[in-house]
């Protein structure tokens, strides 16, 4: 049993024939932050800090929907949202609604260690943030040429964006939204990681997804949801919010494994296959003991895993089985 | 098919020294609530507009911490929070950081039903109600008298809690704290107000439905989301039951106290009363809190380990109790 890394950059309806010039940027910034996780865990960093460090980096990096890249409220605004948590003391921290804060996984954590709550937002979190002295930015910063575009043509698309709400019987329409838009649902990034005492976290990170309403609060910094980390495994999920809510997806990973005894893998395979609606669902998850597990039930999920033995995994679309 | 069952709560942690007038008070609160639900629920509306209606009354009534009579934060505001989820579909809806609408449960119930979405807060929450035009008033109509002079002694407290150069003994608050040992999230529990009202129901169909609602805590920060509007945390429903939570928001939250009850009945097969006993029992660590559920059997179950919780249920075979203590 050793160390063990892995990290998403978002699920969704992922053409393949996604070009090359948007396609190779991501993977190149995967492979970066994979990188940066791998030599931050053979130093013997706590995985807290390993998935902080990382999810830090994929903020930075404009091709992902989080920190700097964040994709756009129906208003042309970012509201960005991020959590973290700790597998051995479940401590958690998660933020909601932020507009200027360079590195909104940081800010969870700081909701995490400085205090008595673990979910702060909108204006009170902005303020927390000036009262520690974080970094912070004009919003303006966020906001890329790439997702003024992505708006504007989700606006266009709006009545069929709004079919969401019966995700399941509408889905032929959803997937002309997405040939349409090519990669904007594409959103979130997360990390999670194990070291080689067994110790686990979970770090979730985005920007939301296109034209979302104002407030709209997704399921990345919804503890059980997007982000959960126990003493067994840590899981960070990304995809359709409305459905990984009300799935308590990254929970479920966990407590099908504690209550009904399943293997990571099992119990990441039942989530994505059995309680979660095809199209909707992808996830990251390593357990105590050093297993990987990177499941969806979307076209594709941008990921990398990468184990102490050496095992490296990187993909966008399902493996050849 | 066991028939409809409902449970209400007013919140977990309660002053040992509450007078007896506001007891009996808050006893006929939760009565009244009750028959309400019991009414709905003979006249076979399904459980998801069962909890609405009754925690819309809830809130309604100043008694209890939400809607009017939430507590404050530091700024001395009402910044109220809810959520609803129907257990047929898994649908939801929440709300949080809501300061003019009257209603934030039924806010939240048409997040669940009306946008594509299943949490707004804040500016966005509030547009969203002035969009489907649900009644609004003044922030000042959610504030009630004893709840500023609770924030005053919150506030007198905190400076003591958090410094210790302060002796304990030189002021009221003070003597407050050393009068009542128990405290819940972290002030003395004679000042701390009961987070929270929830309902949960099944109807005769085996519909199960949640729903919760809270000002959230005395002299929080603005902008704190505790367990309330968190799916999983505060609420949860599905097929197999309905649970409300209430108590030390963190703990809830870190102990995804809601889902948990389901998924040992889902994973693990246990009952509901089984299920709820285990998750008070092995799931809150540290924390303190109590819960209500109900499951599509008809079973209805109650369990807190703080000193009381204010709770009433009641069952289609004519079983009816209302209590605060244990």
């Amino acid at each position: 049993m050793g160390w063990t890394i892995a990290l998403h950059g978002g699920a969704g309806d992922i053409a393949r024939s996604m070009p090359a010039e948007r396609r190779i940027p991501r993977e190149t910034a995967l492979r970066h932050c994979l990188d940066i996780g791998v030599a931050a865990l053979k130093a013997n960093k706590h995985p807290l800090d390993v998935v902080e460090l990382v999810v830090r980096e994929l903020e930075n990096i404009p091709n992902f929907n989080a920190g700097r890249g964040s994709v756009l409220t129906t208003a042309g605004t970012v509201e960005m949202e991020a959590c973290i948590m700790d597998g051995k003391t479940k401590k958690c921290g998660a933020v909601s609604g932020l507009t200027t804060v360079v590195n909104p996984i940081s800010l969870a954590r700081l909701v995490m260690e400085k205090t008595p709550h673990i979910y702060l937002a909108f204006d009170g979190a902005e303020a927390f943030a000036r009262e520690q002295g974080v970094e912070t930015v004009d919003p303006s910063h966020f906001i890329t040429q790439d997702n003024i575009e992505r708006l504007n043509q989700a606006k266009e698309a709006n009545r069929v964006q709004i079919d969401y709400t019966q995700p399941i019987q509408k889905e032929g329409k959803v997937e002309e939204t997405h040939v349409a838009d090519g990669d904007s649902q594409i959103g979130t990034v997360g990390r999670v990681a194990v070291d080689s005492h067994g110790n686990l976290a979970a770090a979730t990170s985005t920007g939301g997804f296109v034209n979302k309403m104002v407030g709209r609060i997704g399921d990345t910094p919804i503890i059980g949801s997007g982000t959960y980390a126990n003493r067994l495994c840590a899981v960070s999920a990304t995809g359709k919010g409305e459905e990984i809510i009300r799935g308590t997806v990254a929970r479920d990973v966990a407590a099908l494994m504690e209550f009904k005894g399943l293997s990571l893998k099992e119990a990441a395979a039942y989530v994505v296959e059995e309680s979660t609606p095809k199209g909707n669902v992808g996830l990251v998850a390593v357990s105590a003991t050093g297993e990987v597990t990177m499941a969806f039930n979307t076209t594709g999920m941008f990921r990398a895993c990468a184990t102490e033995d050496g095992y490296t995994e990187f993909g966008i679309w399902p493996s050849p089985k | 098919m066991g028939g409809w069952a409902i449970a209400v709560h007013g919140g977990a942690g309660v002053d040992p020294n509450l007078p007896t007038h506001r007891q009996e008070e808050a006893k006929k609160l939760l009565t009244r609530c009750l028959d309400i639900g019991i009414s709905a629920l003979r006249s076979n509306l399904p459980a998801i507009d069962v909890v609405e209606l009754v925690v819309k009354e809830l809130e309604t009534d100043p008694l209890f911490n939400s809607g009017r009579g939430s507590a404050l934060t530091a700024k001395g505001t009402a910044e109220m929070e809810a959520s609803i989820m129907d257990g047929p579909k898994r649908r939801c809806g929440a709300v949080s950081g809501v300061t003019t609408v009257k209603n934030p449960i039924s806010l939240a119930r048409l997040v669940m039903d009306k946008s594509p979405h299943s949490y707004l807060a804040f500016s966005g929450a509030e547009e969203f109600a002035r969009q489907q035009g649900v009644e609004t008033v003044e922030n000042d109509y959610f504030i009630t008298e004893e709840n500023v002079g609770m924030l005053k002694l919150a506030k007198e407290a905190n400076s003591i809690l958090f410094d210790y150069r302060v002796p304990i003994e030189s002021c009221s608050a003070g003597a407050a704290a050393t009068d009542s040992p128990l405290q819940m999230n972290g002030l003395p529990i004679s000042i701390y107000a009961p987070e929270t009202v929830g309902c949960v129901a099944v109807d005769s169909q085996g519909q199960c439905a949640a729903a919760t609602s809270t000002g959230g805590l005395m002299n929080k920060m603005t902008g704190r989301i505790g367990d309330s509007p968190i799916i999983g945390a505060g609420t949860y429903a599905c097929d197999l039951c309905g649970v409300s939570c209430t108590g030390e928001g963190e703990a809830i939250i870190r102990g995804t106290l809601a889902r948990e009850v389901a998924a040992v009945m889902e994973y693990k097969g246990l009952n509901l009363q089984q299920a709820v006993d285990f998750v008070i029992n092995e799931r809150l660590d540290q924390g303190f809190a109590g819960l209500i559920a109900v499951s599509k059997n008809g079973e209805v179950a109650c369990r807190f380990n703080t000193n009381g919780m204010f709770r009433g249920c009641a069952t289609e075979d004519g079983f009816m109790k209302v209590g605060i203590w244990n």
